[in-house]
């Protein structure tokens, strides 16, 4: 996959679903559609990925494989910091993540940063979804560029 | 060389199904879905003992008269069967597995295909093609 090209179409697919929600007029943005299109692409990329492993032990060895191989797969870069408490929270975090590092650091597009992150949260819930993980993926960004995802596993 | 192959879905409903003679489908139907309570088994014994059998590949899952059947489990548990006929003795183990490699890969490329909606049976005609072709060993 080409980085440039990746980023661009990114930023497309943001532009696009940004625009079509205006039309609706909501009060809150609207990123389901975006979210949803993450969702499908982790879905069938994973099962590309996952092809040359082994069969992954249990929760923890899955997380770990997402940030490292999985990551550097899509973002050439593996993630700076994996935290868990053992219970179903998974805190992942990536001090550079790649959709931010072309805006400005610190607050000033703080408001815009959700449209940005909310494609790489549907590719996360995708994947895990895929390998029979079922979970709620939210990101936060405190600091451009750095963003943590948290992820929090459904067990029923 | 395989006389029939199959795709098993996450809840074990058929994805995909094929055989060289149709007129012994519901046969090998039969015999494909026995084979699942093997999987299963061979599935869970592997969470338990640990590093060896982390391997997709099952390897011979039972021999029956006049058939064999081996499994495979990709990590997004997709189970794909492979049925060989008991009188063809020169296929070994390793040629088995690289079948399923390419089986494997072939499911890859028609999940990715935008066409394809996750977990729906499978009737594309070139998957349907590259399967025949990997069935008779080409």
């Amino acid at each position: 996959m080409d980085d440039t090209l990746f980023e661009f179409i990114h930023s497309e697919i943001v532009n696009y679903v940004v625009d079509s929600n205006i039309r609706t007029k909501d009060e809150e943005e609207d990123l389901s559609n975006l979210e949803y299109i993450g969702f499908s692409v982790g879905y069938k990329i994973i099962e590309r990925l996952t092809r040359e492993m082994p069969r992954f032990k249990d929760e923890l060895d899955t997380m770990k494989f997402i940030c490292t191989d999985f990551w550097s797969a899509i973002y050439k870069k593996q993630m700076d910091n994996l935290r868990t408490n053992h219970q179903g929270v998974y805190v992942l975090q990536d001090n550079e993540f790649k959709f931010l590092t072309r805006m400005s650091n610190g607050k000033q597009y703080l408001d815009l940063a959700p449209r940005y992150v909310a494609f790489t949260c549907g590719v996360i819930r995708g994947s895990l979804a895929n390998l029979g993980i079922h979970c709620l993926v939210t990101a936060e960004v405190q600091n451009m560029p750095a963003c943590k995802f948290h992820i929090q596993v459904q067990r029923n | 060389m395989a006389v029939c192959a199959a795709i098993i879905g996450k809840d074990n409903s058929p994805k995909y199904f094929t055989c060289i003679n149709p007129d012994e489908e519901l046969g090998f139907q039969y015999k494909v879905l026995s084979s699942l309570d093997v999987v299963e088994e061979k599935l869970n014994n592997g969470t338990k003992s640990g590093s060896d059998s982390r391997e997709l590949y099952l390897g011979l899952l039972y021999s029956l008269e006049r058939h064999k059947i081996y499994g495979y489990v990709t990590n997004t548990k997709i189970k794909f069967i492979i049925v060989i006929d008991s009188t063809n003795t020169s296929l070994r183990d390793n040629e088995v597995r690289s079948m399923f490699r390419k089986l494997h890969s072939i499911y890859a490329d028609n999940v990715c295909n935008p066409f394809y909606i996750p977990d729906e049976p499978i009737n594309s005609k070139s998957f349907d093609k590259s399967v025949k072709n990997i069935m008779s060993g080409a």
